[in-house]
């Protein structure tokens, strides 16, 4: 039994269509009681009011939109390396959902940001380092849509999800790197002086789970579709050829 | 059953609003393609006679 079985097709059609409904089924329930819990029965901070419910949207998805980037990145060296189609496609899979929770980050930290530094934005380093991380998602996107063949497209992504690493990486250190800016450093970290207190940390980590969960499902459920598009456009040329 | 959400109100539900709409909007869109993609090929692999490939 070796992960490269998972680069045939055939076979990660049948076993993603077993494990689709487990992942599904159980990112809903950690996503429901993560953020019911954290919305509804949560105190309000001492500093930051009620303002601190935003964290378990915000976190989770900031979190996941570098995440994803990073899976992205493994999923186009191993195209690179390997040629395994299924590797690319699970990549271009991955895209549109690292860029919702990029796009989640952004437009929830700006509401947070606003009564809590008194701007919506600041060209601060982790604040523009995620938003050079949005721009390199729909780069990316628009890369896959505007090459015709679908090897080349895989190439020149693959390349480009290299680049744009830096960017993930910055994404997360900008913080330590810089030491400046309006946004704080990690709330999770195990060695931070400042963590965040439990009362908020559990519920917290339940929604971690489930964003964590809701982009497997999402990118097994987008690679399947991928899968089905290119074996739909080998039958079409087939049909035309005859 | 709602919390007090005092003068961050704003802020917290546009949060909500805004973030679940956007994951709402993914999943959506996600099970929108594929259904559509599925019923694509079924209709060209009916066409060609041939059997798919997933479970």
């Amino acid at each position: 039994m070796s992960i490269w079985e998972y680069a045939n097709p055939k076979k990660f059609m049948q076993t993603s269509a077993w494990a689709l409904p487990w992942v599904s089924g159980a990112a809903a329930v950690c996503l429901v009681t993560g953020l019911v819990w954290g919305f509804f029965f949560t105190p309000d901070d001492f500093r930051q009011g009620s303002t601190v419910k935003i964290i378990y949207l915000h976190v989770p998805a900031a979190m996941m939109a570098i995440n994803a980037w990073v899976m992205m990145l493994v999923t186009s060296l191993i195209w690179i390396v390997r040629r395994h189609h299924v590797s690319a496609l699970a990549a271009k899979a991955a895209a549109p959902v690292g860029l919702t929770f990029t796009l989640i980050a952004l437009v929830t930290g700006a509401l947070w940001g606003q009564p809590m530094w008194g701007t919506w934005w600041a060209w601060d380093p982790r604040l523009t380092s995620f938003l050079i991380l949005g721009l390199f998602y729909l780069g990316y996107i628009a890369l896959w849509a505007a090459v015709d063949n679908p090897d080349t497209a895989a190439d020149l992504t693959g390349v480009l999800c290299i680049v744009g690493s830096v960017f993930a990486v910055l994404s997360r250190y900008a913080v330590n790197f810089w030491n400046q800016g309006l946004h704080q450093g990690a709330s999770l970290s195990m060695d931070a002086e400042e963590n965040v207190a439990d009362v908020f940390w559990v519920p917290l980590v339940v929604c971690i789970v489930g964003f964590i969960l809701l982009f497997v499902a999402l990118v097994l459920a987008r690679t399947r579709t991928e899968i089905r598009a290119r074996r739909l456009a080998a039958l079409v040329a087939r049909e035309r050829m005859a | 059953m709602m919390p007090d959400l005092g003068k961050y109100a704003v802020a917290v539900l546009g949060s909500y609003g805004a973030g679940l709409g956007l994951l709402l909007a993914i999943v959506g869109l996600t099970i929108w393609q594929g259904a559509r993609m599925r019923r694509a090929l079924a209709e060209v692999e009916a066409r060609a006679g041939q059997g798919g490939q997933d479970g």
